[in-house]
């Protein structure tokens, strides 16, 4: 399937960022890009420094230096209300859902920063504020249905199983209908039904609404079916770039990563 | 009658983001209007007015909007004492500084004065959280309360210190029985839940809770943390600012700062957190709670045929407020209202649990 879609120009560059904690250096002098439309996999031992460069994309961390050019606007950092409101999107490696509302609700505040009816219309909800939540509804409704959630988009999610919670975690990223969407480990934890359907469900937004997807994943078969290109990382250095064949024959990358047992 | 939502299909968005999408929970809403506005007028005399209805239904007003801001966004506030004193102190001084002024008018306005100066003190919360910003906010109620008795024009240089204001009269009507005092109170309190309502089920109020459950999260879909959390300041304080002008006008017609210390924040938390945190019903069943179990502790002894000193009776109020406070804080965080939902659940599925 790799070979049908046509990968177009990077939408996301980022030029020698490191990224250090205190004396830890998280990322040291990483550069990569990410073309529109593939699917891109970053992989590597833990505490490689994977969720750090995801962070960094989304302005949660700020590197200490290098830059990040996103959609041909180059920022040394960005705060993540920035990032979403140029159509960047993640889910976390701790689920990170609002515990305490129904799953139709997560999803909702993923349509945020689509909605834009006054504090006066939402007060009386009425016209424009009433109008707005049944249109943002509707396209919720139709995420919900793609995931295949529908009997549970009333339940609280605290009081949703692991897999399930990831799942709408995914909904309410894609709520946001980004370019780039930033999954970390969408399927840990998981058994291999839930990975299948995990995996089919991000081919399948790759596919129909071309999305841009930079995922974490430890799974090295899932790893190899899904993605287009795969970038590995160990202690915070970048080791490995390619497609997933010439990242099965790098050498360093098997010694760092895949020889090890995991 | 059963609590169904079987044969009540709803056809369109529309109709299940309405209200109260079941038809028994509008019945239920209809029952509690009809109680308040026919059968209580009907049936109370001047006392229970004064001393339970018109307490609770203003009580239960500054109760929602701390819950706003406790329950639906999660900042802990000890200073809705103070901001209640904001807004009666406020809409004092626009009543006797513009003459003629709608008494309504200056409640509102005195709405605003409490908006401003919540936002103000909820400027900590963007960056402290939990104790360290309940303990902002305390310090904004003592802060308060002194501005109130130290600073002279604030009550217009009155000897005492003491405020007092003549019946409210709005276009030549007077709210100077119970009756028509109560039947302001309500239709204010009825205005300011349906806003409630409306706010907490649209954007605003999930960009609240969003931030309330994490903030993280929350930043990353686009929600502004200061945006969320001063709005909640916001609409709380314009809340309680009412609550207080209408105590200080309604309520009592004359008052000392001490009506508004910090011991009203606390009692005004309280119904906050035995009600259920998060749940408009919950500040109404809150309010309920704490207006009305003094008067049944007074009148028990009595009852039970005991004699017990007034201090006594104040004591063992002390104390089963804090047991409640424990049991709901430690068991049950959603309060009586997740109790009543609970109640809804078993009734929902009656008699067939399984
Ligand atoms: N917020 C943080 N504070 C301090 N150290 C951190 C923080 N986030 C990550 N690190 C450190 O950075 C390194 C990379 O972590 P991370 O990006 O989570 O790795 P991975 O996702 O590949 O497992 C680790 O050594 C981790 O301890
Ligand atoms: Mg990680």
């Amino acid at each position: 399937m790799t070979a049908v879609r046509s990968l177009g120009e990077p939408i996301l560059s980022m030029d020698s960022i490191s990224l250090s904690f205190g004396g830890v250096k998280a990322l040291t002098d990483i550069s990569l890009h990410v073309r529109k439309h593939e699917i891109l996999a970053i992989i590597g031992p833990n505490g490689a420094g994977k969720s750090s460069l995801l962070n960094v994309i989304n302005g949660v961390y700020h590197p200490s230096s290098g830059s990040v050019t996103y959609k041909g606007a180059t920022r040394s950092q960005m705060r993540p209300h920035e990032a979403a409101s140029q159509g960047i999107a993640r889910t976390f490696q701790n689920i990170a859902l609002f515990k305490g509302m129904t799953v139709l609700d997560n999803i909702m505040t993923g349509r945020t920063l689509k909605m834009h009816a006054g504090f006066f219309w939402q007060c009386i909800y009425v016209g424009k504020a009433r109008d707005e939540e049944i249109r943002h509804r509707r396209k919720v409704e139709e995420i919900i249905d793609f995931l295949q959630i529908e009997s549970i988009r009333k339940t609280p999610v605290g009081r949703l199983p692991y897999g399930l919670q990831k799942r709408v975690e995914l909904g309410r990223a894609l709520a946001a209908e980004p370019e780039l969407l930033l999954l970390d480990e969408p399927m840990a934890g998981m058994n291999i039904e839930e990975k299948e359907d995990m995996s089919r469900f991000i081919l399948d937004i790759n596919d129909e609404f071309g999305t841009t997807i930079v995922l974490i994943e430890h799974d090295m078969g899932v790893v190899m079916d899904l993605s287009d290109r795969v970038v590995v990382l160990d202690y915070g250095r970048k080791i490995g770039d390619g497609t997933p064949d010439e990242i099965r024959g790098n050498q360093e990358v098997i010694d760092a990563y895949l020889g090890v047992a995991h | 009658m059963f609590y169904r939502e079987a044969g009540q299909f709803k056809t369109s968005y529309a109709a299940d983001q309405a209200v109260f999408p079941i038809a028994q929970d509008r019945i239920f809403i209809g029952i509690w209007l009809l109680i308040g506005f026919v059968a209580i007028p009907l049936l109370s005399n001047e006392y229970l007015f004064r001393a339970i209805f018109i307490p609770f239904l203003i009580m239960a007003l500054a109760a929602l909007g701390l819950n706003l801001l406790v329950g639906y966004c999660g900042q802990v506030s000890l200073g809705t004492g103070a901001f209640m004193a904001v807004g009666a102190y406020a809409a004092y001084n626009f009543w006797i500084r513009i003459p003629g002024l709608n008494p309504l008018i200056a409640f509102a306005l005195a709405g605003g004065v409490a908006t401003v100066v919540g936002i103000l003190f909820g400027i900590p919360s963007l960056r402290i959280k939990g104790f360290y910003l309940a303990v902002a906010t305390l310090a904004a109620q003592f802060f308060i309360d002194w501005v109130f008795s130290r600073i002279g024009w604030f009550t217009n240089y009155t000897p005492s210190g003491s405020i007092a204001v003549p019946p409210v009269s709005v276009f030549g009507f007077e709210f100077d029985t119970p009756l028509r005092k109560y039947f302001l109170c309500l239709t204010i309190l009825v205005l300011f839940a349906v806003i409630a309502k409306n706010l907490v089920r649209g954007r605003i109020g999930r960009s609240w809770m969003a931030t309330r459950d994490m903030d993280v999260a929350a930043e990353i879909i686009g929600i502004r943390p200061m945006y969320a959390k001063l709005s909640a300041f916001a609409v709380s304080s314009f809340f309680i600012g009412v609550a207080g002008a209408l105590w200080g006008f309604i309520h009592l017609g004359s008052w000392e700062p001490l009506a508004f210390d910090v011991n009203r924040s606390f009692s005004i938390l309280f119904m906050v957190i035995i009600g259920g945190l998060g749940s408009i019903l919950g500040a109404f069943l809150g309010a309920a709670f704490i207006t009305v179990l003094p008067l049944i502790l007074n009148q028990m002894p009595q009852w039970l045929g005991i004699q017990l000193s007034t201090a006594m009776i104040s004591h063992i109020e002390f104390m089963i407020f804090g047991a409640l406070i424990v049991f709901f804080l430690a068991v049950e965080p959603q309060g009586l209202a997740r109790l009543w939902r609970i109640a809804k659940e078993k009734l929902r599925l009656w008699p067939f649990p399984y």
